[in-house]
């Protein structure tokens, strides 16, 4: 029934504008809430309804193009790599503002507009970079991978396009909510229960969108991407319904009340933010690898064996880590047991996936003398294999006692997020672009290498100065002196965090600069006055083939 | 032996179902216990629901994000347990949806704050928090002094969390507004009939700002209960019943 609904017969454009008009309806009925942020992000969602029918129904009073149908869906895929473009630089920005205000409380000083505060950027800027420029690159690299991979057309006409739009609009009502003060509070789950169940259907139609291209394929086998692709999408589907489960104070409002409470709340909400992390940022990114680096460096997957045990291991494991993150909490200690020893043995899979990526460039090591893109993902991978060590030490109990709370987690995230997921992504961009845009090569091959510099020495100053801090907090707080009692204030500990804040703006300053010259670089390719450069295999197989008939 | 992965990789929906189960299990097997054993669903004496001002007050702790900065859960560590207190049980946070233990101490943990500093010292740190601890780096709160507590959605607030077995009576949820109100304002109106139904809770001008019951009177009053219920100078934590 779904993969009738998702077929290219065009009354898919008839389905969505039913949607959008029902959700027109149902967003007016919210429209007129008492509450003012409320009401503002239904408004916010009815101007998006509205603009998105009437580009549907553009769309139906514009003739069929011909011949669509034997080419690669590439226009949705364009528009992911300028959002996550855009957002990618949004979100590195409110990073970089964020840090600035821990160094200088002063500097951003506005004691009226709450909306400029730490607690309410702190999750624009995670979401911001997790969720938009992370989402958007891996729903723009699924979509153009499946197409590949599969030798078939995207299905579904313009379902993916709803995909694309439906998760803009998640991130604007997301975003824009914080900032008002709607937000649930559960670390990487932040969006109410309305914009949660928005993401919930978008997400839903991404999924029958990935399986419907996969059930159009001239392959016999599914490639490996798409098995991490498929789990990372299931997943987070699962993920995402039950750690949200809330209930709405009225049908007009923002606040909602989890469904479980205390224990209970805290474990489902680390099951979710550590699987967000696994699935969101491991899996999807992974997929990145297998299908990437074996088309940039020109070589096969080094083993297929050891991706087979990677996948099964890996999306096994990891499920079972969150309890790492409520170590010596009220959390039962045999959880918290389970969760660090699951947290260790990850570290196997972790690593087999790192050697599949890089021995796979097995007989091209010296591309890596030649094409910076080509570092940049092997550089990723490496970035991936140095944190994926260091979370499994961290979830040891006697280490976690001195790490937890402390910048030291925020530092081995950003280990991951800048080194392995902003690597592997902007090296997936630095593909795409020559790519889909139909140019030989990049604008600048030099920019791509200050890229890479900018941003490997802003890791390098993020992540030693967040060490430093968050082990100094640590042996801080603990530290007793000779009378027995404790040595520090709290307060002490913030002060002598003062000039590692500073580093660590600068660190993410650098990464913000390094993307900005990506931007430019990547703007300059796609506007680049070139002859179109035509790649061969670049048409589904059953088009070539229809075409012959 | 490799050639029975030809059945996932063949079939996209064997591959679909593999997947499902295999990422079910952990989270089946650690978090469905937790609804069931002892130590998680305990209760323990001096834990109780929130107030109506003070779950407002929670309200407005979850909207500003304190919990980017500020945990609420304190680890049987002796450090912790000497800095901030006994360390923390889970039965404190069973009335809290969600729970707000945090993950980040940029701020020191608030699990509990509760009693540990003066009304007007929460006052002076929220509106300017350099007034009272220069070093700190934490954001002003001043406008919540500027802003009327929001209270009337506040009996539907009291209704959710009876739905999710919170014990509000009919009564507290009908006058859930009035009883907000009541405890900012201690010789007001409904002041008696507040400790009829909520008992011998703090009522008190929280802000300062008797005219008006504002965010900061919600917040402070929320603050100042916070870690506060259990008398742990009768608790017995190696009593039977309370070992893990």
């Amino acid at each position: 029934m779904a993969a009738r609904g998702l077929t290219e017969t065009g009354d898919e454009a008839l389905v969505i504008l039913a949607i959008l008009i029902a959700g027109m309806f149902l967003v007016l009925f919210g429209a007129g809430s008492v509450e003012g942020p409320f009401a503002t992000q239904m408004w916010t969602m009815f101007v998006a309804f509205l603009l998105g029918a009437a580009g549907i129904v553009g769309q139906l009073a514009r003739a069929p193009q011909s011949g669509k149908l034997s080419r690669y869906e590439n226009g949705v895929v364009k528009a992911g790599v300028v959002a996550s473009m855009f957002w990618g630089v949004a979100g590195l920005l409110v990073g970089l503002i964020i840090a600035l205000q821990l160094a200088f409380p002063n500097l951003f000083y506005f004691p009226e507009a709450g909306w400029t505060n730490f607690g309410r950027l702190r999750p624009l800027h995670t979401s911001a970079v997790i969720f938009a420029f992370g989402g958007n690159v891996l729903i723009a690299t699924s979509f153009y991978v499946v197409q590949r991979t599969c030798r078939a057309r995207l299905a579904g006409g313009l379902w993916p396009w709803f995909v694309f739009w439906g998760y803009q609009l998640f991130i604007v009502l997301a975003g824009t909510g914080y900032l008002m003060g709607i937000t649930q509070s559960r670390e990487y789950a932040e969006p109410p229960w309305y914009t949660d169940l928005w993401l919930t259907l978008v997400w839903v139609v991404y999924l029958l969108v990935f399986l419907g291209t996969i059930w159009k394929r001239q392959e016999k086998h599914i490639y490996v991407a798409n098995w991490f692709y498929l789990a990372f999408i299931v997943t987070i589907a699962m993920l995402h319904i039950v750690n949200n489960l809330a209930i709405p104070v009225t049908l007009t409002s923002s606040f909602s009340y989890s469904l479980f409470a205390g224990v209970q709340d805290a474990l489902t909400q680390w099951w979710y933010g550590h699987n967000a992390v696994g699935f969101f940022l491991t899996a999807g990114f992974l997929a990145i690898m297998y299908y990437f680096i074996p088309k940039q460096a020109d070589r096969p997957v080094y083993s297929y064996r050891l991706s087979i045990i990677h996948f099964w291991a890996l999306i096994f494991l990891y499920i079972w880590a969150g309890p790492h993150h409520l170590h010596y909490t009220a959390l039962p200690q045999w959880a918290q047991t389970l969760g660090a020893t699951f947290s260790i043995m990850l570290w196997m899979p972790s690593w087999g996936g790192m050697i599949n990526g890089l021995m796979t460039l097995s007989g091209a090591w010296d591309k890596l003398r030649t094409d910076p893109v080509l570092r940049m993902l092997v550089v990723s991978v490496a970035f991936y294999g140095m944190s994926t060590f260091e979370g499994p030490v961290m979830s040891i109990r006697a280490v976690n006692s001195l790490s937890h709370y402390t910048d030291w987690t925020i530092g081995h995230v950003h280990s991951g997020a800048l080194g392995w997921v902003g690597f592997v992504s902007f090296g997936a961009l630095y593909c795409l672009v020559p790519w889909l845009w139909k140019k030989q090569r990049l604008y600048s091959n030099a920019l791509v290498e200050w890229h890479f510099w900018l941003a490997t020495i802003g890791i390098v100053l993020y992540i030693t100065s967040m060490w430093v801090a968050g082990v100094m907090q640590g042996l801080m707080w603990r530290a007793y002196n000779d009378f027995g009692f404790l040595e520090y204030s709290f307060v002490e500990s913030v002060e002598a965090m003062h000039p590692y804040y500073i580093i660590r703006a600068l660190g993410g300053g650098l990464y913000l600069l390094g993307a900005l010259v990506m931007a430019y670089n990547l703007w300059r390719t796609a506007r680049a006055d070139a002859p179109a450069h035509e790649r061969a295999g670049d048409h589904p197989v059953a088009a070539a083939s229809a075409a012959a008939e | 032996m490799w050639s029975f992965h030809r059945w996932f990789e063949k079939h996209s929906l064997i591959l679909l179902i593999g997947i499902l189960v295999v990422v079910s299990i952990g989270g089946l097997v650690q978090i469905t216990p937790l609804f069931f054993i002892e130590s998680t669903i305990e209760r323990v004496e001096g834990v109780r629901p929130y107030t109506p001002l003070e779950l407002a007050g929670r309200q407005v702790y979850v909207r500003e994000g304190c919990y980017t900065c500020h945990s609420q859960m304190i680890r049987p560590l002796r450090d912790e347990v000497e800095r901030y207190g006994h360390y923390s049980l889970a039965a404190e946070s069973m009335y809290d949806h969600p729970f707000q233990w945090g993950s980040k101490r940029t701020g020191p943990d608030l699990a509990r704050v509760g009693g540990r500093y003066s009304d007007e010292w929460h006052r002076a740190h929220l509106t300017d928090p350099r007034s009272v601890v220069p070093e700190s780096v934490m954001p002003p709160y001043a406008f919540l002094a500027d802003a009327d507590l929001d209270l009337r959605t506040m009996s539907d607030h009291l209704r959710a969390n009876r739905l999710l077995r919170v014990p509000y009576t009919d009564e507290q949820i009908a006058s859930a507004a009035a009883d907000a109100r009541a405890q900012a304002t201690p010789f007001g109106e409904g002041a008696y009939e507040f400790e009829q139904r909520y008992g011998r809770v703090a009522q008190r001008d929280f802000d300062g700002d008797p005219a008006r019951v504002t965010e900061m009177d919600a917040l402070i009053a929320y603050l100042q209960m916070l870690g506060a219920g259990v008398d742990f100078s009768t608790y017995q934590a190696d009593a039977p019943e309370n070992e893990r």
